[in-house]
C-alpha cells in the first residue's frame, strides 16, 4: 500500500511515521528540506522538498499510484485546493484534508471531500468534558 | 451592480475605485490590518476587515444577497480558488473572476472549473512573445469561455505559405486568418489576400490547433 503525506510537519510526519512502522509505502512532501528531521533517524520511506501545488512535485512524489493522500500543510486554503487537484486529476479516492477552520471544513466535507478538522474535535472534545462536569455536579 | 472585490492590495483597490466611479456598489475586504486602514481612509463603510476565505467574513460582505461578481484578487492563488468556489458553490454568485499570481497555478483553475481567471504575469509574457518575432507563434489572447485564441504568426522566406493566395491554403479546422500586417499596415484577411514574407498574421483558433497551423504557415 502507498501513502503520500503532503505537508510534514508534527501532524503530517507523524501519520508518515505510523504508517511507514506497519509496512507502507511512504513518500512525505514538503517545502522545507528540514522537515525531514520529523521523520526521525533512519527514514526509510521517500521524501520530496518541494510545494504541494507544484505539479512536478507531485508527480516526483507518485500521487498517480498512492492508495492514500494525507494533506496536512499549514494553510487550510492550500490543503483544500491540492486535495481537490489530487482527487480529480490523479483520481485517488481516498484523500484526507486538515482544514483548522470548522466552517471550511464542513462545507467542502458537504461537497464529497474528506476533511479533518482539529478545531472542532477540540472544541467537541472540551465541550464534552464540561458536560461530564455538568453530570457530576448535577448528581 | 453589487460585488465583492477580495484582497486590497493594487489589483483589488484600483478595481473597486473603477466600479465605484461608475456608480457601482462595492465591498472590498482586506486582511492585512494596516493594509486596511490605509484603505479605510478612502473607502470608509465600503471596506471590510478580514480573510475573506471565512465564510462568516464573505457573510459580513453580503455574499447572502449574493453580489452579482466576486472578483478574487488576493495575492493569494490557493486564497483565490477558495474564494471563488465559496461564492458560486455556497451562495450561487452567478459570475467569479479569480486572479492568478502565479501562471503555473493556472492548471489547477482550470481543473476546478474556475473558468474566468486574469493573469498578468501570462499577459506580460504574452507581450515579451510579441516583440521576439523568432518566436513562430504568439499568443495574444485566450478567450477561455469562447474555448478559442487569437495568436499571431510571422511569415517568413521558407514558410510554404508565402507567394500564395489564402484561398489556396488548406487551414485545419477549427482555425482561421484574421489579418495581415504589411509595412505597418494591417489589412482583414481576405480570399484574394496573398501571403508575403515578413507579413504579420493573426489567427483565431480552437486550442490544440497551433501546430497545424504552424505547418501550414510557418515550415513544412
Amino acid at each position: 500500500m502507498k501513502l503520500v503525506v503532503i505537508g510534514c510537519g508534527r501532524v503530517g510526519s507523524a501519520v508518515a511515521r505510523e504508517f511507514r512502522a506497519e509496512g507502507w509505502d511512504v513518500v512525505a512532501v514538503d517545502e522545507k528540506e528540514e522537515a525531514l528531521t520529523r521523520l526521525g533517524p533512519g527514514w526509510s520511506g521517500g521524501f520530496v522538498v518541494g510545494h504541494g501545488m507544484d505539479s512536478e512535485i507531485l508527480r516526483r512524489a507518485g500521487v498517480d499510484e498512492a492508495d492514500a493522500v494525507v494533506v496536512a500543510t499549514n494553510g487550510d486554503n492550500t490543503n483544500l485546493v491540492i486535495g481537490q487537484v489530487v482527487r480529480k486529476r490523479y483520481g485517488i479516492e481516498h484523500v484526507v484534508v486538515r482544514v483548522l477552520d470548522p466552517a471550511r471544513a464542513e462545507f467542502y466535507a458537504k461537497r464529497g471531500m474528506q476533511t479533518v478538522s482539529p478545531t472542532q474535535t477540540a472544541i467537541s472534545e472540551l465541550a464534552a468534558r464540561v458536560r461530564v462536569a455538568e453530570k457530576a455536579m448535577a448528581s | 451592480m453589487y460585488t465583492i472585490v477580495a484582497g486590497g492590495g493594487k489589483v483589488g483597490a484600483n478595481v473597486a475605485r473603477s466600479l465605484l466611479r461608475m456608480g457601482h456598489e462595492v465591498t472590498l475586504v482586506e486582511q492585512r490590518p494596516a493594509r486596511f486602514e490605509r484603505l479605510q481612509e478612502e473607502f470608509e463603510h465600503q471596506v471590510l476587515l478580514g480573510d475573506a476565505t471565512e465564510l462568516h467574513i464573505l457573510e459580513l460582505a453580503g455574499i447572502g444577497r449574493p453580489p452579482q461578481l466576486v472578483l478574487a484578487a488576493t495575492g493569494d492563488d490557493e486564497d483565490n480558488l477558495i474564494i471563488c468556489q465559496l461564492a458560486r458553490e455556497g451562495y450561487r454568485v452567478p459570475k467569479v473572476v479569480a486572479r492568478v499570481n502565479d501562471p503555473r497555478n493556472q492548471e489547477h483553475f482550470d481543473l476546478l472549473g474556475i473558468a474566468q481567471t486574469v493573469c498578468a504575469t501570462s499577459n506580460i509574457l504574452g507581450l515579451v512573445e510579441h516583440e521576439i518575432p523568432e518566436h513562430g507563434i504568439v499568443h495574444l489572447l485566450e478567450l477561455r469561455k469562447e474555448n478559442l485564441e487569437i495568436v499571431e504568426l510571422q511569415i517568413d522566406r521558407d514558410s510554404p505559405a508565402a507567394g500564395k493566395r489564402l484561398a489556396g491554403l488548406s487551414l485545419p479546422a477549427g482555425a482561421r486568418l484574421i489579418s495581415v500586417m504589411r509595412n505597418g499596415r494591417s489589412e482583414l484577411a481576405e480570399d484574394r489576400t496573398v501571403l508575403r514574407p515578413g507579413d504579420q498574421v493573426l489567427a483565431v483558433l480552437e486550442p490544440g490547433k497551433e501546430d497545424e497551423l504552424k505547418r501550414v504557415l510557418l515550415r513544412s
